[in-house]
């Protein structure tokens, strides 16, 4: 490793990371379809309507697994401070790319750490609304009234969800070098410096 | 099941007009519980009719047999020992299956392009090669009718004989029926018999006798005759004001064609934010 690139990503943590992102766009794919009839072609990339409807419960207890893996890992690094608050209020500035009249960011930015949390309780949300949903194997066990509630939270948190997750992929893509970061794990030191200023401290007292 | 295609007034999860170019009169069955002797001869005649078998169950001490509605068995008689005046026991039989609403929830519900079908005669058909067996339907129906088979995962009821109505023929329970409770026609000639009916109850003593074509949704194009029309639940839970649950409507309604876009405009304002404001890049050349 150069002195310029430092480890943002573990393998564990990138591995941990791409499950949940598959995951989550077959499972993205395969709701939509039955979410609206004009995502109905969606089904296809699991192998039609009825191969989408068996599989896409099985995806997501995955998905819902794999993240509690995420969370194990990434959780302290997630804490909300009252600089994140601060950054929150300043989306402005976030979104026209200036980055300097902003509060200084550690290993995630405010933005990164409230999505985290949301997707923990919206996926927490999908897991329990999921099982009271899933035919034939829970379904009949459960009070209709249930069953009739759990799909009107199961399709508000997939739209949150997904949102959320819009949000997150433009970001990955808005800013550059963070794809690489997840993929191949590793960012250049200038990159820290201009993202993550307060990380690049942490990690520089800590480190020597 | 298909036979008829040119007279669909509306299809399950389909955003366009369905081919309706035939006209057709609006059908309905007209069960009079005065009349049922339960006999169960309807149940046969729907088995043999559709030819589907169902396991053998087990007595439960009751005439209830079988006990529920399932994949195999799309009518079930349920019986009913009521007293409403002490010391006068009533033996109340309601003909349970598909109501077939003029404002479906099943439909309503169904994700999968043309899994149901409603035709202009009033019918509400599943297709069951188009359905995927998630039970949406079931959660949609304020009847409780729909049942999925655990054999082929798909959801199965009561189609109102669609395949023998489609050719002229009355459904197979009404043909069957020894004691006229069943009777089938169009509708506006079952309410006028209905009414006759009625008349009659009444001049025996049974005041509140009534029609069962219950407005929440929409009507139906199967209504009971009630000898205690004020009372539905006392057989066997039949809904006082069934309609489509409030929690169904709010899952498939506007909501979802609006949340649909909001993902979409999301995904642009995405686009033009970069091709306007532009990347957020680290100036230096230390990056590749
Ligand atoms: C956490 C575990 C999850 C379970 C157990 C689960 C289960 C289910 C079940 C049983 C259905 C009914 C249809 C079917 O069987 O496919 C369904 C529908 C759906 N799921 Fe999930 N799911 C989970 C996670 C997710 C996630 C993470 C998303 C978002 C990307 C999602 C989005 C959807 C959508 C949009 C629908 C259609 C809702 C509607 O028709 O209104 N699900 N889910
Ligand atoms: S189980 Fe079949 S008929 Fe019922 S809502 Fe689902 S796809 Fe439609």
């Amino acid at each position: 490793m150069s002195a310029d690139t430092i480890q943002r990503y573990s393998t564990q943590e990138r591995l941990n990371h791409w499950v949940v992102a598959i995951c989550f766009i077959l499972l993205a794919a395969s709701g939509l379809a039955l979410f609206h009839p004009a995502f109905f072609f969606l089904n296809n990339l699991l192998g039609g309507g009825t191969w989408a409807r068996i599989l896409h419960p099985f995806i997501g207890v995955v998905m819902f697994v794999s993240f509690l893996g995420l969370m194990a890992r990434l959780r302290a690094d997630n804490r909300i401070t009252a600089a994140d608050r601060q950054w929150m209020r300043q989306y402005r500035d976030v979104l026209a790319n200036r980055e300097d009249r902003l509060p200084e960011v550690g290993r995630f930015n405010g933005g990164q750490k409230y999505l985290f949390w949301l997707m923990a309780a919206l996926l927490l949300l999908l897991l329990v609304s999921g099982v009271l949903v899933w035919q034939p194997w829970f379904a009949p066990y459960f009070p209709v009234w249930a069953v009739r509630l759990a799909a009107v939270v199961h399709a508000v948190s997939a739209f949150l969800l997904i949102a959320g997750l819009i949000v997150h992929i433009y970001a990955a893509l808005w800013v550059k070098g963070s794809v690489r970061a997840m993929t191949r794990g590793t960012v250049s030191a200038p990159w820290v410096q201009k993202h993550h200023p307060a990380w690049l401290r942490q990690i520089k007292g800590g480190n020597k | 099941m298909p036979l008829q295609s040119l007279d669909i007034t509306r299809r399950s999860a389909t955003t366009t007009p369905s081919p309706g170019e035939r006209q057709t009169m609006e059908v309905a069955k007209l069960i009079d519980v005065s009349k049922c002797i339960g006999c169960k001869a309807c149940q046969v005649a729907c088995m043999e009719w559709n030819d589907t078998r169902d396991e053998i169950g087990t007595n439960t001490g009751v005439y209830d047999n079988p006990r529920d509605l399932t994949e195999a068995s799309w009518t079930v008689m349920r019986y009913s020992e009521v007293e409403l005046e002490p010391n006068r026991l009533e033996w109340l039989i309601r003909k349970d299956g598909c109501m077939h609403c003029a404002d479906p929830g099943c439909l309503k519900a169904c994700p999968a392009p043309g899994a149901i079908v409603q035709y202009g005669n009033g019918i509400v058909d599943f297709h069951e090669e188009n359905c995927i067996g998630c039970g949406y339907c079931i959660s949609g129906c304020p009847f409780d009718i729909p049942r999925i088979s655990k054999k082929d995962g798909k959801v199965y009821k009561c189609t109102l004989c669609s395949d023998r109505v489609a050719v002229g023929l009355e459904p197979a329970c009404i043909k069957t029926c020894p004691t006229g409770a069943l009777v089938f026609g169009s509708k506006e000639d079952m309410v006028r018999h209905a009414n006759e009916r009625i008349a009659d109850l009444n001049q025996r003593g049974y005041r509140n006798a009534g029609l069962y074509d219950p407005p929440g949704v929409g009507g139906t194009h199967v209504m009971y005759v009630l000898q205690h029309a004020d009372k539905p639940e006392i057989y066997h839970g039949l809904p006082k004001d069934p309609h489509i649950s409030p929690l169904v409507s709010l899952w498939k309604g506007v909501a979802k064609p609006i949340a649909s876009l909001g993902l979409g405009v999301m995904a642009l304002v995405g686009f033009f934010h970069y091709v306007t404001v532009g990347p957020n890049e680290v100036e230096e050349s230390g990056e590749e």
